[in-house]
């Protein structure tokens, strides 16, 4: 690998992993937003307006690091990888170019509102833009997850022309889109990001209630993003069960790492596990023949191992693969866990006194982020040596006009902008949530306000 | 090849993605601008007026340019990668000031501590400037050309694009931002800071005319091929005198307190400058001045029709509502900032 290649990748891989973090969050806090500002309009309840205002500034936020993370990944195609954009810049520009005119400008245009709007629209007008604003950030997560999913099962293309100027040109726009990949991975993408934003308003609601503070406020928000977190937590399970399919019938090199499957044999499906790919060993907890029985419905049907297919057409980081696969599974298992089990306290008018369990919700909030970081490793770690799955390799893709030490530059540079911004976030949220609500005189809200269930 | 209305699918395109420039130069330009005059406000009232004024509406006019690269990597996918790969470390540059822009206008309200809002004042200033310098930087390359093989691939070097004439246009480019940002403020202050901007104004006016002159005689003298483009239609004259003219008007208008209309104005000026450089352009889209095979023409450089048909479809479809909630979202905030306690 020469070393353009590998400090692109790692600049791309940095650079999206960090841009990761807030979409999840936006989309998520997004579905909360229109749930609190839904129930205040319903309800006249001043309580949901306090609490929506008081998220839509963190909402802002987390949106204007998102948008500013952004813009960099449009432009990385560009700089980083000219020839994968020439590859495939007539599938996947017009789907980038779609989320730009129908989806970045909704979502910027009516942000505008939702922040500053609140003296100058009425309240239906308000909640519109809210609803808009939920919807953009939903709507331009769709047209980035069809592009990523055409590189991973591409359909509906045709190749034109030899070496560095071959490509791939639409032959049908709806085959594109609706690749066999796009919806199960829409839906877990989306799925996982209302997880994220769920979570945040669960810990951040958490840690009022254990403070006693904005105790009637924390609680109501408590049970929005209770019913969203696990609704979705089981979603979760469904649609990851679905890409799982997807990827057993169209990228059988890739299921094999996800169980460090060697051998074209029956395959056993690990809880945990450590995979040794020079002696292509896996020790650990394991149901025999239990992949062999999710795929085929029985134990002893053989399933492609890894040595089938020719090395330079297998990903090269198993073991990496293989844990953040079964890392992601296992909190996707935790979360179902600990949502049901806080709906079922919450019937019982057990949950919110029960500190232990609102500690853990506390931190809970890095549960979803960790999962949606590790889904994203495997499906791309999982994806190489290809870029566009069979058809471009990643080291074909670079810019040719790009020198490496262009690359270190421009990595020392977003790294320490990176940085500075991750500390600036994360002193900004804490002060954000430090200073709580702002609360109206004639509130029901006082320091010493009591849990009550009625 | 397909024709719609007379003219081939990638000139359609060619003339829509100068649009999209064109209304990013116009929107965002004023954004910029005003951020490069932050730094003329001395008092934190005057400041805090500056930064609402642009507060509701900066990140919608930003994403005019998500939508303008996004289309270019779209209709012309070969430009798109030769050019963001030639321009490596400027668009890096660009992208790291982005990044600046945005978070000094997030971050600066959040903390009372005056070393904290000078901090990101200093910041926001320095980050918008560079961005309108390094457009103009880009622009003044691409109006030379830059050395491609019959290949397209690059074969120059990086500190050749920082020639005195990519210089200059790139400072014309901020002096027109820095104008057209006052022209935008005057529009929304009124009484000492409405004075401090019509003074601002005048300032600025005599900076882009002077600027403006001594790049066109420089693209004269120095970039034959535009020189040639004004002796085959020397109506294209035209554009550059109606800008400064247009500049000129511009003083008296706003002594006459017609905000809106010197706005317009500067913004017409904008746009007349850019359809000044696409058609010295046309029909290429990247000018090669080392081997004219280099040239990338709009017909080299395009997707399939069956793509730019669909695009343009959906061009047609969505354009009409981004333009809608842009006039939605600058109505609701039209006239002189006030201040309120959801402001920055
Ligand atoms: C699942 C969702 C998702 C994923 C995988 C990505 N993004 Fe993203 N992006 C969003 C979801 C999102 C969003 C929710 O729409 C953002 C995030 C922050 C925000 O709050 O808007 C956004 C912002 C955002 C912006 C700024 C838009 C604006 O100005 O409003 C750009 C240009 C991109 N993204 C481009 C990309 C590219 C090129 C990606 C892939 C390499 C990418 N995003 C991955
Ligand atoms: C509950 C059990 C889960 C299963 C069975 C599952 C399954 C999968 C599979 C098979 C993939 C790879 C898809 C591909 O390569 O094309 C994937 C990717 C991913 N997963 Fe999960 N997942 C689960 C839980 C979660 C949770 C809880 C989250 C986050 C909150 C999450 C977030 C992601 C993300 C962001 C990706 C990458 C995008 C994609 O390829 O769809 N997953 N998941
Ligand atoms: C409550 C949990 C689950 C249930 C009820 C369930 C149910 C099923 C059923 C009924 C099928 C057969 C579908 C068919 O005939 O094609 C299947 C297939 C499959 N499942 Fe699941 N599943 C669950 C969890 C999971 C998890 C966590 C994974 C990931 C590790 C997974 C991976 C797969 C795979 C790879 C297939 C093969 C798809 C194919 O036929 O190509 N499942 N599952």
């Amino acid at each position: 690998m020469d070393h353009v290649e590998i400090l692109s990748r790692i600049q791309f891989a940095f650079t999206i992993a960090f841009h990761y973090i807030y979409p999840p969050l936006s989309i998520g806090l997004g579905v909360c937003l229109v749930f609190m500002e839904g129930l205040y309009l319903k309800t006249k309840d001043k309580v949901y307006e306090e609490l929506t205002r008081f998220w839509v500034r963190i909402f802002a936020l987390i949106f204007g690091i998102g948008v500013a993370t952004g813009i960099v990944m449009e432009f990385e195609f560009g700089t980083n990888w000219a020839v994968y954009s020439r590859y495939v810049g007539d599938i996947f520009g017009s789907a980038l170019a779609a989320e730009g005119i129908f989806a970045f400008a909704l979502e910027s245009a009516f942000l505008g509102i939702l922040i500053f709007g609140w003296n100058r629209v009425s309240p239906r007008v308000h909640f519109l833009s809210t609803v808009l604003v939920a919807l953009g950030s939903m709507f331009s997560a769709l047209w980035i997850v069809v592009a990523n999913s055409w590189q991973q099962t591409p359909t509906g293309y045709r190749i034109e022309g030899e070496g560095l100027k071959a490509r791939a040109v639409v032959t049908d726009f709806w085959e594109m889109v609706f690749n066999p990949s796009s919806i199960e991975r829409y839906s877990h993408v989306l799925i996982g990001a209302f997880l994220a934003g769920s979570f945040l308003v669960l810990s951040v609601s958490a840690w009022y209630i254990l403070k006693r503070k904005y105790v009637v406020h924390s609680q109501k928000a408590f049970t929005i993003a209770l019913w969203v977190a696990a609704v979705s937590s089981l979603g979760q399970l469904f649609t990851g069960h679905k890409s799982a399919e997807v990827i057993t019938k169209y990228q059988p090199a890739k299921l094999a790492a996800v169980e460090g499957h060697f051998e074209t044999a029956p395959a056993d499906m690990y809880l945990l596990g450590w995979v040794d790919a020079k002696k292509q060993t896996v020790t650990g907890l394991k149901i025999p023949g239990g992949l062999s029985f999710l795929v085929h419905q029985d134990f002893k049907k053989p399933i492609s191992g890894l040595n089938s297919f020719k090395p330079e057409n297998r990903p090269g980081a198993i073991n990496f693969v293989f844990q953040t696969y079964h890392l992601m599974v296992a909190i996707g298992m935790m979360l179902i866990g600990l949502c049901w089990l806080a709906i079922f306290l919450l019937y019982r008018k057990k949950l919110f006194q029960n500190r232990w369990l609102m500690g853990v919700f506390v931190g809970s909030v890095l549960l979803p982020q960790i999962a949606n970081q590790v889904g994203w490793y495997t499906a791309e770690v999982g994806r190489q040596p290809w870029v566009v799955y069979g058809l471009l390799r990643t080291s074909d893709a670079l810019s040719q006009a790009v020198k490496a030490e262009h690359v270190l530059i421009s990595l020392i540079l977003f790294t320490l902008v990176y940085v500075i911004l991750f500390v600036l976030f994360i002193y900004l949220l804490n002060k954000k949530i430090q200073h709580g609500p702002d609360i109206s005189p004639e509130d029901p809200e006082t320091p010493t306000s009591k849990l009550n269930y009625e | 090849m397909d024709t719609i209305l007379g003219l081939d699918l990638p000139t359609w395109w060619f003339l829509l993605i100068g649009a999209l420039i064109s209304g990013y130069g116009i929107l965002d330009g004023f954004d910029l601008g005003a951020g490069a005059l932050h730094l003329f406000f001395r008092k934190e009232q005057s400041r805090r007026i500056a930064l609402n004024a642009i507060g509701p509406v900066w990140d919608g006019n930003e994403v005019w340019l998500v939508i303008g690269a996004g289309a270019l990597f779209a209709a012309f996918p070969l430009v798109y990668g030769t050019l963001l790969s030639v321009f490596y470390l400027p668009f890096i540059l660009l992208l790291v000031a982005i990044i600046f822009r945005a978070i000094s206008i997030e971050f600066r309200s959040k903390e009372e501590m005056t070393w904290w809002r000078t901090l990101w004042d200093v910041c926001y200033c320095l980050s918008s400037s560079t961005i309108a310098l390094l457009f103009g930087l880009i622009l003044g390359n691409l109006i030379q050309g830059i050395p491609l093989d019959k290949d397209y691939q690059f074969v120059g070097r990086l500190r050749d694009f920082f020639n005195p004439y990519a210089l200059l246009i790139s400072v014309t480019v901020l002096s027109l931002f820095m104008l057209h940002g006052a022209m935008y403020l005057a529009m929304k202050t009124e009484d000492r800071l409405y004075a401090k901007m019509t003074i601002l104004i005048n300032q600025t006016s005599k900076f882009f005319i002077l600027c403006f002159i001594t790049a066109s005689m420089a693209t004269l003298i120095y970039v034959p091929h535009m020189a040639a483009i004004f002796h085959k239609y020397p109506i294209l004259f035209a554009l550059p005198v109606s800008a400064v003219l247009i500049v000129l008007n511009m003083r008296r208008m706003i002594e006459k307190r017609r905000y809106l209309r010197g706005f317009i104005s500067s913004a017409v000026t904008t746009a007349l400058l850019l359809v000044l450089f696409a058609s010295g352009l046309y029909p290429n889209l990247v000018l090669s001045n080392y081997d004219v095979r280099g040239n990338i023409s709009i017909y080299e450089a395009a997707s399939t029709d069956s793509s730019l048909r669909t695009m343009l479809l959906f061009a047609a479809i969505g354009m009409p509502l981004v333009l809608t909630y842009t006039v939605f979202v600058f109505w609701t905030f039209r006239g002189k900032v006030k201040l309120e306690d959801t402001s920055y």
